[in-house]
């Protein structure tokens, strides 16, 4: 029986341009066979959460190197469980300092990933939480 | 020197002594190649080189084409300025860093801008929300900028600005703060980066459409060549598009493309390239390669020279040469094992110094985890400092200059970053190039062989994939008060309660008529900002007229 594609949203939130690790990320889960949607740089959470619900995705992963993340990735976590997305797969990346990464998690972030990171670990992430 | 000679002797060494101690020790892999896939020989031989073009393709220092460097005595006259990037939260923090920084020996300012300021949001804006005081210092008005320099005499530093799309309001309020100062603005020195094109491929500080964001840089252009003549109005940078992803041979060749478009747009108004191109700067990464990059540097300057002598006519010495800061590459920093990244920054540095370059940054170890500490910024410093007293290879001009393998490579390097200029000529230009995802999909298949690379164990970053150590990530690391953004909204309402608002109003009036009619819209920026108009104000002004740009998906 075929699989359905696993259908992931790399976000951007915020004002930060440094977008080569989501890239990065995006294209290897394409090449690990996911329906990537890369939203482009400069969203807003209400974006990126109108985007997830549109496309119907079963994981978000936010990227942020400005040092925004404490305050646009829970209020990306809040609007999903406000619009009855919450049993979506979150995760994040950048530049993010430890101590950061316990409130993150009680916030909904099932992951963070840091500096260094292999994609081929995002991917083994990312089926494993999914069962997939 | 006879060629055949050599040549015999080479291939009878390839036979000879090569093969035997290839048979008993295979070399480390079966091709060496740079990060541009440049091949790298086991060995470099005069049969590599052009000996017989020295003097058109190398030459002196100080000498067309500048494959040497741009002056004839190098640093043996003076070093290179020494000039570390800063700011973080509010201008007072900042200048209080500055003043560290130039006790501590730097020679020059680097003002690091949050992203609001970049993006032409004043800090109340919703957009700004969290951003405040993170990657820069946030400047909304005249004000701030003010407390930023406060007891900086602006006639003695020379100050770069990193700023894009809002450098003309930037260089308005540092006029303006020249002036409560008594310096006027003929005596300032510094540059504002001003290059937008690398924005849309690479850092994404955009806020207007290309169009519109070149004609704002010709009139800064014009500006500057009346009323601040010593200041370098652009900055066209390869920095962030090496940092995106991008081989040593693209960031030359799209940061000369770059650089093509902007002599082009300025040429078309009707400026004579002797009259300004003689204040354009440069500025590259330095990256692990140690001789790549010497090479890149190289390269880079002989193909501007050529360019703008063969393609655009110039005449005066100045404008064919490529002056540029350096910064060392940000990317290659870990967040595993920090202090490692202070060898890396070492030798990124000594390649940007044996590449001649005209100014430093030397990132701090800490930077792949957070903002720099004062500690972490001062070793970055000495690092300048140690290779420029100790090291040695400041006292003569391009030192490595006729070693076999750096010319070999200079010529390669030449070639292929021509090669890209072409292929982006055939597209139709630069903007072309850009707007049909060209240059962005160059940089992002280089950034993903890197990746690749590095997980296939193929490019060994040390303690990263090899050589790694059970480690905890450093905690208590210098952070941004959330405070900051609190205090930064307050002063600026402060700051539009108290200034004379129809005066206000009316300077963004004729700054509006400017920007409609298509005249120079610097004099009425400066008026604007001196009449404290915040940046948020005089860039929504803009936005009115030129419109905004966004990144096609």
């Amino acid at each position: 029986m075929a699989q359905k594609k696993i259908r992931v949203l790399i976000g951007k939130p915020g004002l930060d341009g440094h977008d080569r690790g989501a890239k990065v990320v995006a294209r290897a889960l394409r090449d690990a066979g996911m329906e990537v949607i890369y939203t482009g740089i400069r969203q807003t959470p209400e974006k990126i959460v109108a985007a997830s619900i549109q496309e119907d995705v079963d994981v978000v992963g936010l990227s942020c190197l400005s040092g925004a993340h404490m305050v646009l990735f829970p209020r990306v976590a809040e609007l999903l469980r406000e619009r009855g997305k919450d049993d979506v797969l979150l995760f994040g990346g950048g530049i993010i300092p430890v101590e950061d990464i316990p409130t993150l998690k009680k916030a909904g972030f099932a992951e963070i990933f840091l500096p260094g990171t292999d994609t081929s670990d995002v991917v083994r992430f990312i089926r494993e939480c999914l069962d997939a | 020197m006879d060629k055949d000679a050599i040549r015999q002797r080479v291939e009878a060494w390839e036979k000879g002594p090569v093969a035997k101690t290839l048979n008993r020790f295979p070399e480390r892999r079966e091709r060496f190649e740079t990060t541009s896939g440049i091949e790298v020989k086991r060995a470099f031989t005069p049969l590599d080189v052009d000996l017989e073009g020295y003097l058109e393709n190398v030459g002196l220092p100080g000498e067309y084409p500048f494959t040497r460097g741009v002056q004839p005595t190098m640093y043996r006259g003076r070093f290179w300025t020494m000039r570390q990037y800063a700011g973080f939260g509010t201008a007072e923090q900042t200048n209080e860093r500055y003043h560290y920084l130039l006790n501590q020996g730097q020679t020059g300012l680097s003002v690091a801008f949050d992203l609001p300021t970049q993006i032409g949001y004043d800090s109340d804006h919703e957009l700004a929300e969290g951003e405040v005081g993170k990657v820069g210092v946030a400047i909304d008005s005249l004000k701030d900028m003010e407390i930023l320099f406060d007891g900086i005499p602006l006639d003695q530093v020379s100050t770069s600005m990193t700023i894009n799309a809002p450098a003309g309001i930037l260089l308005a309020m540092y006029i303006a703060v020249a002036e409560k100062q008594g310096v006027a603005s003929d005596k300032l020195r510094g540059t504002i980066q001003n290059d937008i094109l690398k924005e849309y491929v690479a850092r994404g500080t955009y806020i207007f459409p290309p169009e519109p964001s070149l004609k704002i840089i010709t009139d800064i252009i014009s500006f500057c060549k009346e009323r601040v003549p010593a200041w370098n109005t652009m900055s066209i940078s390869g920095y962030h598009i090496r940092e995106a992803g991008s081989t040593a041979v693209q960031e030359v060749a799209f940061t000369l493309a770059n650089a093509i478009a902007y002599v082009q747009a300025a040429v078309d108004k009707g400026l004579d390239v002797d009259e300004f191109a003689g204040r354009l700067s440069f500025f590259f990464n330095a990256h692990n390669n140690l001789l790549e990059e010497v090479a890149k540097f190289r390269a880079a300057r002989r193909l501007w020279a050529r360019i703008m002598k063969e393609r655009f006519g110039a005449k005066n010495p100045r404008s064919m040469m490529l002056r540029f800061h350096t910064q060392t590459a940000g990317c290659t920093l870990t967040a595993q094992q920090p202090d490692n990244n202070v060898v890396r920054v070492t030798l990124q540095a000594l390649a940007a110094v044996l590449g001649g370059t005209q100014s430093l940054h030397t990132n701090s170890r800490d930077e792949a985890l957070c903002l720099p500490t004062e500690d972490s910024v001062r070793i970055a410093l000495r690092t300048q400092q140690i290779i420029a007293h100790e090291s040695g290879v400041a006292d003569s001009a391009d030192p490595l200059a006729g070693s076999y393998l750096v010319e070999a490579m200079t010529d390669e390097i030449e070639r292929r970053a021509q090669e890209y200029i072409d292929k982006i000529d055939d597209l139709g230009g630069v903007i072309k190039a850009i707007e049909a995802g060209y240059i962005q999909k160059e940089i992002g298949d280089a950034a993903y062989a890197y990746q690749k690379a590095v997980e296939t164990g193929d490019q060994i970053v040390v303690g990263v994939n090899k050589f790694q150590i059970d480690e905890e990530l450093p905690k208590n690391i210098l952070r941004v008060d959330p405070e900051v953004e609190a205090y930064q909204r307050e002063k600026t309402a402060r700051v539009r309660a108290e200034r004379d608002a129809p005066a206000v109003d009316q300077a963004l009036e004729a700054l509006r008529r400017a920007a409609s009619d298509g005249t120079n819209v610097m004099p009425p920026i400066l008026a604007a900002v001196k009449a404290y108009a915040t940046l948020g104000e005089i860039c929504g002004v803009l936005r009115g007229v030129y419109g905004e740009y966004t990144e096609a998906s």
